[in-house]
């Protein structure tokens, strides 16, 4: 049994994007709050904190959740993953490069916490139709891009998965990902 | 919007956690997935004294066939029983009604059990296992019994669990598994609490005669409805338009829901008739192509 | 002109850190040791006198540094200055009355913010509750809750204007078709809310405020009025990176002045970031509106005049730059229709609910769902297609540039040719066959048509068309929409851009880069954009800031203008080296070269650092360094004249819109089965940018269509206070979506570009509510109010259902 004092300070250690964290923390510090005052990982945004705009979204073993619903003391001895764990030694990830190649950010608020679901979901989706894509995005708010090109985005990252490719990251915006602009 | 302040506490296992709920009384609340807690918690629409953790207890999350029972760990993460092949196969209406419920990232947290004691009245999990005719098992320091569904919803977010107690698992009859089920539900978005759902399993003879049915409704009254005239309607014959129209209309006939911002009261009933039909419809349909093989 | 890089889809310079979590928005910002933090206690009635506030207790909580209330922002501050004559007080804190649910009250600093809100818990205010009132007709009868007594009434603005004859264009008319029509009141809701840093330092009584604000800066002076602070001793500091605002952000000004009190009060800087429950109750909205429109037709269709009645409530205070939400469409008010006569009369009143502001669209959406949906009206009353009388009244190609009655000038445009394109695109007859046939098997089918003007580039004089013209004689006239920008190159060949836009995710570093890569012949990629805003240092004027979609004709405009200057400098310095004339010349990838004798060639490098390191070889009359502000600003943005005529605008698009829906009366559900848009908004500089933005706004104007709305009850009450309530659309509620470009370039910007962004918001509202008007046109639906919810449709179809009974 562990009993944390409202005052008192809990040394909370976890894995944060490969690195050892331990702070010291309060047990009502949201681990969204925690992720970017404790941790300093500004990346994961907060849009509501009432579980419904998703901007918050990291991996918690693995699990997409909203870190806005969790007391940072409860991910202790978790393996989180945030937005800034995405590239891996200086290569961004597929998703990264195919969120620019198909404009699915413009203020790129909401945008941290889209990727982390989408990382989850092709971990689990090997072949997801446009459908089970929206599905996964229904989590999450965007008020910038109307989601079209988020959309485009992850079905880009499928199809490259599928055809074993690798997203070298320096695609021609044009060829790549087509917009519904028909020749007028 | 931050939570006011907590004593935090993380019991080791089911005993230590009847106990702890047995010391503060109303001072405490148990968390589990956290997902309709915390947003109550941020907006201080709740102040618990001391906040007893229990969504690591790894001895509650399973889900197991034992003879004619599916048992469901009350921790069970709702996802996992959304991607059991268990469930579909044992329970299917479980495996249709649990993508309704919010979205993947709340799933993934959401325990199964949670959302049971949360007792929304438009809640999926509830309204299926009502459907199923499940029971519960409650846990406190003294010992465990055994709780119906028919029994279990008190009143609006209110269920039969006492001070003291925990919701254990759920015991869902997998002897006879129904032949036609269907669940469905009408919401404003995707993932958004439902206005109004419906759910309902159904058995037919080789004359396509209905032999068994429960069909259950939610967001029409403070709890899970289940529509008890409507289901005696059926019974023993085939289901045609006319019949169809008049157990729609038993189903809401005795149910009392309540208006807000996102649907009158007049619209919720109408919902309800549009729904159970719907349900019955598609769960017949289902039972009929199954056909003879009781 | 054969362009590299304008006109292109290149992907956007911002991504790279916005897709790592390097971004730096507000809350990531901490540029100040010892940053305290805010918390706001509001308002939980709707109106209420406030007869004691008791800061006692929460003062002695742990954490807290100090509190502040009304009687400090009374004795510290001003009230803001506003555009109207009416005499209303408006704060940053609440002072003796309570005017709207989440007005703010008081401010608790503290060492973090949840202690500052557990201290909030502690402060006991005395409310005396009074009656409310919410609805817009009732605020105008005399016996109405008043909110200000000083004002009398709850008008805060009336102006009534006639141009052209319209008397006489009613009196001849063949036909009049007349409605009144209800928008709702609702916001953007950006997923990053307000955010402001304040620091006051007294040793030279001046302020430094960072915050997500985004102009325009006419709010700067409001500020710094206000705090009783010259301009020069208020700094003011945008991030570059805002998380969207669409307008929104715009209200953020009264937070900043009031973390400016707070910061001088309590004597810590101090940080507050507004969460979701406060941003949906105070931050700000759009205005909702009744509007009472007639139409003056001739039997084949043709309008010959408008008369419209609008009134929007600007919620508890009228407040800058309101009421402006009433005149940013007065050019175009007759849309994209040739109506010769228009009388119009505009009020503003003041009812219990959240002050209003800037938002995407900004009073088209408002303005364009009585015009469009009475168009549609227009149509069945003659027995016509909707499309046959949106032809017959579109303006043809041959009359622009376009006056208004109002005198908006239409720059370019060919109305016809897109209109004719959308319906090729939407398979308009086809679509017709569709429903009759559905019709047949019981299915509720239906098309709607929209045709709007989109204005963008706002002329600052219109906003003092709300004053009358000895009013506005009164003071200096306003007008232009000017914007600065500096293109700099360092010693070493660095090229940097300082732009005064304050960008919130419309990529105005990756277009103005490549509009300097254009100019300059190098890679937009080496160029390095400054869109972080600072009131000290950057090349700003009032109306700097991103608005009224005026990057795309105005901020551009100043970047290539500022780039041209160091292109003609450069070919100066280049011409002197090379001994010829800088028109034999020509500068591409990064050097200047004879344009008939390539062999005579210098780098951009070597002229840059001639300027530089050589300044005494330059020619004579040149400055040594590289460094060139340019201030643009469009000759037809003037000031109103005495007869109210006024080009609000700068440049004028077009957008027409088709959807397809299908409508079930068993639930009223609305599913739209596709949604095509064609679009003229000029030379488009970034396709892939525009067609974004166009996205974005159709899923905002679809929002206010089907789901947004910012509700009250009858007693003032606010229903709408967190997301389970205040519904925004997620992927999976956006339809199919074609958008179509046409491009007629605009004669008077440099780059031939418009606005946009902001259309399919003014359109998207009323061309799904004529979609679904057709769709259940068989019940005899009349649909003038939004949102349109299930229960909404299905209970206007069973009240059809119940008339229809009565008269068998």
């Amino acid at each position: 049994m562990i009993k944390v004092n409202r005052n008192e300070w809990f040394n909370l250690r976890m894995q944060v994007n490969g690195k050892r964290y331990e702070e010291r923390v309060e047990p009502r510090k949201l681990l969204s709050d925690f992720l970017r005052e404790d941790c300093g990982l500004t990346g994961t945004h907060v849009g509501c904190e009432h579980g419904v705009c998703g901007a918050c979204t990291v991996l918690v073993d693995g699990s997409a959740v909203r870190s806005c619903l969790m007391f940072a003391i409860q991910a202790e001895g978790a393996e989180i993953t945030t937005v800034e764990g995405l590239a891996q030694g200086g290569i961004p990830h597929p998703l990264q490069d195919a969120f620019s190649e198909c404009h699915a950010l413009q203020c790129g608020f909401c945008t941290p916490g889209i990727l982390m679901s989408s990382v989850e979901f092709l971990e689990t989706h090997s072949n997801p139709g446009t459908e089970e894509i929206k599905d996964m995005l229904s989590g999450h708010l965007c008020r910038c891009t109307g989601y079209k090109g988020i959309v485009e985005a992850v079905q880009r990252v499928v199809h490259r998965q599928k055809e074993g490719e690798e997203a070298s990251g320096s695609g021609d915006a044009v060829s790549i990902c087509s917009r519904t602009t028909p020749a007028v | 919007m931050k939570p006011a302040a907590f004593d935090y506490l993380r019991p080791s296992n089911v005993e230590e956690a009847c106990q702890l709920l047995l010391e503060y009384g109303e001072e405490g609340k148990l968390i589990a997935g956290g997902q309709s807690l915390l947003p109550i918690l941020n907006m201080r629409l709740s102040t618990p004294e001391f906040l007893i953790d229990i969504s690591g207890l790894q001895e509650l999350k399973y889900i197991h066939s034992e003879g004619d029972w599916l048992n469901i760990g009350a921790l069970t993460r709702q996802r996992d029983v959304e991607r059991s092949a268990l469930v579909k196969e044992a329970a299917p209406l479980l495996s249709e009604a649990l993508p309704y419920i919010g979205h993947m990232q709340t799933r993934n947290r959401g325990t199964f059990g949670g959302s049971l004691v949360h007792a929304d009245p438009t809640a999926e999990i509830p309204l299926s296992l009502l459907a199923l005719n499940a029971s519960v098992v409650v846990q406190s320091a003294e010992g465990a019994r055994e709780v119906e569904l028919n029994d279990f919803f008190i009143t609006y977010l209110t269920t039969d669990i006492m001070p003291g107690e925990i919701l254990r698992e759920v015991k869902i009859p997998v002897g006879s598994i129904p032949m036609g089920y269907s669940f469905q539900e009408y919401s404003r978005k995707h993932g958004d609490f439902a206005l109004v759902a419906a759910a309902c399993v159904l058995d037919t003879d080789e004359q396509n005669r209905i032999t068994g049915v429960r069909l259950t409704l939610g967001g029409v009254d403070a709890v899970p409805v289940l529509a008890a005239d409507a289901a005696d309607l059926l019974i023993g014959e085939k289901l045609t338009d006319t019949l169809l129209q008049e157990a729609s209309r038993a189903a809401s006939a005795h149910v009392d829901p309540e208006g807000d911002l996102h649907a009158s009261r007049e619209y919720r009933l109408h919902l309800a008739q549009v729904f159970a039909a719907k349900v019955m419809e598609t769960a017949y349909n289902r039972a009929v192509a199954k056909g003879g093989t009781a | 002109m054969n362009k590299q890089h304008i006109g292109k889809p290149m992907a956007r310079v911002e991504d790279a850190r916005l897709t790592s979590g390097q971004g730096s928005f507000i809350e990531d910002m901490n540029p100040l040791p010892n940053i305290h933090h805010a918390a706001i206690l509001r308002s939980p009635y709707p109106h209420a006198r406030i007869k004691a506030i008791r800061t006692e207790q929460a003062e002695q909580m742990p954490g807290v540094k100090g509190i502040v209330t009304g009687k400090d922002v009374v004795e510290l501050t001003h009230p803001f200055p506003v555009g109207v004559t009416a005499p209303v007080k408006y704060y940053s804190l609440a002072v003796d009355k309570v005017r709207y649910v989440g007005e703010p009250v008081a401010v608790v600093v503290a060492k973090n913010r949840y202690l500052a809100e557990d201290a909030l818990e502690r402060i006991e205010v005395e409310y005396e509750p009074l009656p409310a009132v919410v609805d817009i007709e009732t605020s105008l009868l005399a016996d109405s809750p008043i909110l200000h007594d000083e004002v009398g009434s709850n008008i805060a603005n009336h102006r009534t204007f006639s141009y052209g004859d319209p008397d006489k264009a009613f009196r001849e008319a063949e036909l009049v078709v007349k409605h009144k029509f209800m928008f709702p009141k609702y916001s953007a809701t950006p997923v990053e809310t307000y955010g402001v840093i304040a620091h006051y330092q007294s040793s030279s009584d001046s302020l430094t405020i960072w915050s997500n604000f985004h102009g325009p800066f006419t709010l700067q002076s409001v500020m710094a009025a206000a705090l009783r602070i010259n301009s020069n001793q208020l700094r003011i500091m945008i991030p570059k990176d805002v998380g969207g605002s669409y307008g929104i952000k715009s209200g953020v000004y009264p937070y900043m002045v009031l973390m400016g009190v707070v910061s001088k009060k309590v004597g810590l800087p101090v940080k507050w970031i507004e969460d979701r429950q406060e941003h949906l109750m105070a931050s700000s909205s759009g205005t909702d509106r009744v509007t009472w429109i007639e139409a003056a037709v001739k039997r084949d269709g043709t309008v010959t005049g408008l008369r419209m009645k609008m009134v929007d409530s600007v919620g508890a205070y009228v407040r800058a730059p309101e009421p402006a939400c009433l005149y940013r469409t007065h050019s175009n008010s007759t849309g994209a229709y040739r109506i010769e006569h228009l009388a119009m009369e505009t009020i503003a009143v003041m009812t219990n609910k959240s002050p209003t502001g800037l938002i995407r669209g900004y009073g088209g959406q408002q303005m364009y769902f009585p015009l469009e949906r009475i168009m549609h009206m227009v149509a069945t009353k003659l027995g016509l297609d909707p499309a046959e009388v949106l032809r017959r009244n579109l303006i043809a190609k041959e009359e622009f540039p376009y006056q208004t009655p109002s005198g908006g000038i239409y720059d370019s445009g060919d109305y016809r040719q897109a209109f004719e394109k959308l319906m090729s695109m939407a398979k308009y007859e086809e679509f017709r066959e569709r429903q009759a046939k559905a019709r047949q098997e019981g299915r509720y089918l239906g098309i709607g048509l929209a045709c709007i003007v989109e204005p963008s580039g706002s002329n600052m004089g219109y906003i003092t068309v709300a004053l009358t013209p000895e009013e506005r004689g009164r003071s200096l006239p306003k007008s232009g929409c000017a914007e600065g920008a500096t293109v700099s190159i360092d010693p070493m060949g660095g090229i940097s851009v300082r732009i005064s836009t304050a960008p919130t995710g419309q990529g105005h570093e990756t277009v103005s880069a490549q509009i300097v890569g254009e100019v300059l012949g190098v890679d937009p990629r080496t160029v390095k954009v400054i869109a972080e805003m600072d009131t000290l240092t950057s090349p700003w004027s009032v109306a700097s800031g991103s608005y009224s979609s005026r990057f795309g004709p105005i901020g551009s405009s100043a970047v290539y203008q500022a780039a041209g200057k160091v292109r003609e400098k450069l070919l100066r310095i280049a011409a002197d080296q090379l001994g010829r004339s800088p028109d034999e010349l020509v500068m591409e990838t990064g050097k200047v070269v004879v344009r008939d004798d390539p062999t005579k060639q210098i780098s951009l490098k070597r002229l840059v650092g001639s300027a530089h390191w050589n300044p005494q070889g330059l020619p004579a009359g040149t400055e040594p360094g590289i460094h060139e502000t340019a201030f643009y600003t469009i000759p037809t943005a003037l000031p109103p004249d005495e007869n109210d005529l006024i080009n609000g605008s700068a440049t004028y698009g077009f957008v027409a819109d088709a959807v397809t829906v299908e409508v079930d009366p068993a639930t009223g559900d609305v599913q739209i089965l596709d949604y095509f848009t064609i679009h003229d908004a000029g030379v488009l500089l970034n396709p892939l940018i525009a067609d974004g933005q166009i996205m974005g706004g159709l899923a905002h104007g679809l929002g206010g269509a089907l789901y947004e709305e910012l509700a009250y009850d009858k007693n003032g009450q606010f229903l709408a206070g967190s997301f389970m309530d205040y519904l925004c659309p997620t992927a999976t509620e956006i339809p199919k979506v074609t958008i179509a470009h046409i491009e007629t370039p605009s004669p008077l910007t440099p780059l031939g570009a418009k606005g946009l962004g902001e259309g399919n918001t003014m359109s998207a509202p009323v061309v799904i509510a004529n979609a679904v008007a057709d769709a259940i046109s068989p019940y005899g639906v009349t649909i003038d109010t939004l949102p349109l919810s299930p229960n909404r449709i299905w209970s206007w179809i069973q009240q059809a259902k119940s008339k229809e009974e009565e008269l068998v």
